[in-house]
Parts: C-alpha cells; sequence; structure tokens
C-alpha cells in the first residue's frame, strides 16, 4: 500500500512537471502546428523570472511579504514569456506559417540567441527590456480606439513606445543599481531558493510528501483545468479552435485570425512561463535549462496525440509513472526474488538518466504501432 | 436604385494562370442573381474574390457604397458578405451550436455581444435544432448544407454569396433549401449573388450572368432564358 502510494505520487510529481512543460507545446504546435523549437528558452525565461523576482523580494522594503514571491512570480513569468512569445510569432513565425521545417529552423536559430542572451546580458537590464515590451503592446490595448484611429495616430503610438522604453529604462536602471547580483552578466547558473513555506514534507502514513513537488501538483491542475475551461467555454477559446480546425473559413465568418494567432501563441508561451516557476523550484536555473525539458515535451505531446489536451495530460502521467518505476527499480522491491540476469537489467536502468532511455525506447516502440499517438483525431476532418 | 454590389474589369489570376477576364456584374438588394457556367470558368475564383480569399490583380469591387480594397475577409464577413462556399466549410469539430453561434462572430461586437441563436433558422432549417448537440462534421452533406446557410444568416448580411448550394444534395432537401433562400430574400430584401447548376433553381432568380473561360457572355433577366442559353451553359 505504502509502496504504491509512494511510487503514484513519485509518478504524478515527475508527470506534472512534464505536463507543466508541455501543456504551452501543446496548444502552440497542438493546436496551431507550429514547431517551436524556442519552447525550452521560453520555459527558461520563466524560471530567470522566478530568480528576479525573489531577488526583488529581498530587498528591504519587500522583505516582510517575502515569502509571498512565488505567487508574484506565477503571473509575471506568465507575462514575460507570452510577450516574448508574441513578439516571436510576430517577427518570425507568422512568415512561415505553412513551412513547417523552416519554422523548426528559424526557432532554433531563436533558441539559441534567447540562450546566449541570458548569458550576455545583465539581467537587470533583461528586466527592463521586458518591462519595455509589455507596456509597448499593452499600452495601446488601454487607448481608446479614437485615439488610435484618429489623425495623430502615429503620434500615440509613437509616444507609447517611448513611454514604454523610458520605463524599460528607470526599471533596468533601479534594478542593477539596488541588486548587484543582476547589475552583471553571468553564464553561471543561479538558485531559486524557495520560502520557507515550501521548504521540507508533508508527512502522511509514514510518506514524506515534499512541499514543492505538492506545490507543482496544485500549479499544473489549476493551469490545466483553466486551458481547458478557457478552450471550451470562452468566446476566444471557441474562435481558437475554429481557427485550428478551419482557417479560410472562419476568416469568412468574420473571425480575426491574426488577432487570435497572436492570442494562441502568446498563452502557449506564457504557460511555457509558469512552467519554468515551476522548473526553478526543483533545481538550480541557466541558460540551457531549456534545452533538458524540450524533447521530453514534444514526446508529452506526439505520444498523447497532437492536438489533444486529454491526451497530454494521459501521456504527461503515464510517462512520470514508467520514469519512477523503471527509475526507482521498483520492479525489484516488488519482486524481490527476480531470476539473476533480469535483476541486473533492472538495476541498469535503475538511474534517471537511463530510466529517461528507456521511456524513450518504450515511446519510439508504441509510436510504431499507435502513429498517431493514444488518441488520434477521428471523424471526416481528417482528410481536410 | 444603387446597386448593392458592383464589378467592374476585375481580374484575377491563380499563379500565372488567368482565371478571371474584366469581369463586370451587379447585384441590387433584394434581388437574386444566378451565376451559371460549365465547370472551371470561373464561378467560385469570382465568389472567393468578392469575400478575399483572393486578390485581384486588377478592377473594383464597390459594396454598400464602399470600395473593396485589401480588406481580409474577416472585414468583408464584418461590413456584411455572408459567404456560403462549395463544400460547405463546415467546422468539424464543434459542435452544430457553436458553428452557428460563429455565424453571429460577423455582427458588431461579435461573439462576444451575441450568444443567442435567432430561432427564424430553426424555422426554415428545423433540422438543425435537434442536432444543436451534434458535431458539425458528423452531419450529412444536405445537414451540413443548411447549417452554412444558417450559420452566414445569423451574421445578417446584406449580400449572401451561395456557392453550388445544391450540388449533391437529395431532392427534398434542394426544395428546402430553395425555399429558405426565396424567403430570406422577401423578408429581408438582401442581395444573393448564387452560383448553380439546377436549372430549377435558376429560374428563382432575377437575373442571370453566363460565364464562359473566365469572362462574362451572357446576361440578363432568367425568364428570357432560352434553351440555347441553357443548353450551352448548363450541365444538365
Amino acid at each position: 500500500m505504502q509502496l504504491l502510494l509512494e511510487s503514484l505520487f513519485n509518478g504524478v510529481a515527475i508527470g506534472s512537471v512534464l505536463l507543466m512543460a508541455a501543456l504551452g507545446l501543446a496548444i502552440v504546435f497542438g493546436l496551431m502546428g507550429v514547431i517551436n523549437l524556442a519552447h525550452g528558452e521560453l520555459i527558461m525565461l520563466g524560471a530567470y523570472t522566478t530568480y528576479v523576482v525573489q531577488l526583488i523580494f529581498k530587498l528591504p522594503a519587500l522583505q516582510p511579504v517575502y515569502n509571498a514571491y512565488v505567487l508574484v512570480a506565477l503571473p509575471l513569468a506568465f507575462i514575460v514569456s507570452g510577450v516574448v512569445g508574441i513578439l516571436l510569432e510576430r517577427t518570425v513565425i507568422r512568415r512561415l506559417y505553412g513551412n513547417p521545417l523552416e519554422t523548426l529552423l528559424a526557432t532554433w536559430g531563436v533558441s539559441l540567441i534567447l540562450q546566449q542572451f541570458v548569458r550576455s546580458v545583465p539581467l537587470a537590464h533583461a528586466a527592463g527590456l521586458i518591462l519595455a515590451l509589455v507596456l509597448g503592446f499593452g499600452l495601446p490595448l488601454l487607448l481608446p480606439s479614437s485615439l488610435l484611429a484618429g489623425p495623430r495616430a502615429r503620434l500615440v503610438r509613437a509616444g507609447s513606445w517611448a513611454i514604454s522604453a523610458l520605463g524599460g529604462v528607470l526599471l533596468a536602471g533601479g534594478l542593477a543599481s539596488q541588486i548587484t547580483r543582476i547589475a552583471r552578466a553571468t553564464s553561471r547558473n543561479v538558485d531559486v531558493t524557495a520560502p520557507k513555506w515550501m521548504r521540507g514534507g508533508i508527512e502522511f502514513i509514514d510518506i514524506t510528501f515534499p512541499v514543492p513537488r505538492l506545490v507543482i501538483i496544485v500549479i499544473t491542475i489549476v493551469a490545466v483545468v483553466g486551458v481547458t475551461w478557457f478552450l471550451n467555454k470562452s468566446v476566444w477559446g471557441m474562435r481558437i479552435r475554429a481557427v485550428t480546425q478551419n482557417r479560410s473559413m472562419s476568416d469568412c465568418l468574420g473571425i480575426p485570425t491574426d488577432t487570435v494567432d497572436v492570442l494562441t501563441f502568446g498563452i502557449g508561451s506564457g504557460l511555457a512561463g509558469v512552467a519554468g516557476v515551476a522548473v526553478s523550484l526543483l533545481g538550480s536555473v541557466g541558460p540551457n535549462v531549456g534545452g533538458s525539458y524540450i524533447v521530453g515535451c514534444f514526446m508529452v505531446v506526439v505520444l498523447g496525440g497532437v492536438g489533444n489536451l486529454l491526451g497530454t495530460v494521459l501521456a504527461s502521467f503515464a510517462i512520470g509513472m514508467l520514469t519512477d518505476l523503471i527509475g526507482a527499480g521498483r520492479l525489484l522491491t516488488i519482486w524481490p526474488d527476480m531470476p539473476a540476469p533480469l535483476a541486473g537489467a533492472v538495476n541498469f536502468f535503475a538511474t534517471t538518466s537511463m530510466a529517461q532511455v528507456m521511456v524513450f525506447a518504450l515511446i519510439v516502440v508504441f509510436l510504431q504501432f499507435r502513429p498517431a499517438g493514444l488518441f488520434p483525431q477521428k471523424g471526416r476532418m481528417v482528410e481536410a | 436604385m444603387t446597386n448593392l454590389l458592383e464589378i467592374q474589369g476585375l481580374n484575377t489570376f491563380y499563379g500565372e494562370s488567368h482565371i478571371l477576364r474584366d469581369v463586370d456584374l451587379s447585384v441590387k438588394s433584394g434581388e437574386m442573381v444566378c451565376l451559371i457556367g460549365r465547370n472551371g470558368v470561373g464561378k467560385t475564383t469570382l465568389l472567393k474574390s468578392l469575400i478575399g480569399l483572393l486578390r485581384p490583380r486588377s478592377g473594383s469591387m464597390a459594396f454598400d457604397g464602399a470600395q473593396l480594397e485589401r480588406q481580409p475577409p474577416h472585414q468583408r464577413a464584418r461590413a456584411g458578405i455572408g459567404y456560403v462556399p462549395q463544400g460547405r466549410e463546415i467546422i468539424p469539430q464543434l459542435t452544430v451550436e457553436e458553428n452557428l453561434l460563429l455565424g453571429m462572430e460577423a455582427l458588431p461586437g461579435g461573439l462576444a455581444r451575441h450568444r443567442h441563436i435567432d430561432p427564424f433558422v430553426y424555422e426554415l432549417f428545423p433540422i438543425l435544432q435537434e442536432f444543436l448537440p451534434r458535431k458539425g462534421g458528423d452531419l450529412s452533406g444536405g445537414q451540413q448544407q443548411q447549417l452554412a446557410i444558417a450559420r452566414a444568416l445569423l451574421g445578417k448580411p446584406k449580400l449572401l454569396l451561395l456557392d453550388e448550394p445544391t450540388e449533391g444534395i437529395q431532392p427534398n432537401i434542394v426544395q428546402d433549401i430553395e425555399a429558405a433562400v426565396r424567403r430570406i430574400i422577401a423578408d429581408t430584401g438582401i442581395g444573393v449573388l448564387l452560383v448553380e447548376q439546377h436549372l430549377h433553381f435558376v429560374r428563382q432568380a432575377e437575373r442571370y450572368y453566363a460565364m464562359q473561360r473566365g469572362g462574362i457572355v451572357a446576361s440578363g433577366s432568367t425568364s428570357e432564358l432560352s434553351q440555347a442559353v441553357v443548353d450551352q451553359f448548363l450541365s444538365v
């Protein structure tokens, strides 16, 4: 019983990190069909956002509420990664719709740029730049449309960008002068320390459940429920589904497809940022942190069946459980006196990295039999 | 009375091949105009140029007193052009209800302001009300056609473009569709531009344009539609 529970918990914990990381990709790749290799770097940006937020909360003024920094980091990471994602869509991916190979190459290039960006730009300046982008994109949405369509539209737009740039410079300068650790560029990994309430674990029938893992599971559940609600019940969700299924007809019905693309991509990227917060709670954050998640993300989405959210959820938990089962050598615990050669094989795969090898091998075998994943798309639309 | 739609000298290309050649055409409000011609003469291309899926190389299109320049399809839909394409183009994984709701995207404010489906579409096509929770892609061809027309009507268009609405559909549904289109014109006074092969349906229209090799070669009132023209331009 205890063994079952522990292994279930570990599986769910590993699975929910995977799911959180893959959720955004399930939207960007699954719904829009965009192969975004920079998704891992959007996760990394979310993780760095958490780091910067944590340092800001260490300032004397915010010290009393330090323990709440994770709650602030979550929406901020969503916005940071979302805005970078939107910028990426507007400048690069938009021109490459329908050309998957070119998209793949271009986004890979972007991922390299982003990795080098966090190495060679001080985080304080990066924060300022991102604030400027957020304001630059966000201000026109707040202004009345009469001002934007009026005779001085160009002036208004230029003015809002100027204000945004000023805000960015001020933030960059302020952060650099107050927090010396992010005033200079560094390519070393940094560590996010969990707030006090997230350290340790909760004892329950002789098993310790580490609190960070529990927090990640909760974040994942909230994110999945939120995304499901958004896609199925909200007006924009219906528009997104319509555009992904029949772009030109949706356009003819009056759906602004450009806006839908930007929104879909922004949400997918923002979810990567939230995943970054989760990732930062598990280990140190570095420029390469995204690379270690991207393969797993694509695996989850493909295994679940492209374009199927439920499939993504089940696939990530299946991979999580399998990783735990193999990686912790649980077969040996269940069946202690198995024949020696078999025991040797189980032991051989009982490390984290070898377990991953084994899981990927199993996925490859599975996809030989079900190339469209667990839940392939059915019905008349497939031929369209 | 001024024309709702006025096309002059329209030329459209697919890549290098010249499809539409100097097309002139007009539609008034409350009028049904039928476009006839054999397969591949450019009827669908003309409708696609009107809704904005294709960009003409030259010529002018005036709709409701304003020039259609380079607006994308969704802006033209919001300006009042309803489009029922050949092959229906129902959004397959959305329910019938959601498909109908999407028709109201063309109204000012879009879906966010309009969440109530006007029941007149159930009067026109009672079958839709029965199938509201079904997936659009699971309906039969005739039902999808009714759904596509209902969806376009919910956007309260001023001009309805119908591309072969009776193609491959069983005769009793063809009659329903004909009756529905006539009733819409009588009730709302919108203009309809119809591409059609069924002679019976063609005769319902006030005027016809006959196309051949991308150009308009004959036009006039359908009451004067002679047997020679029918034999030449309709494949039935």
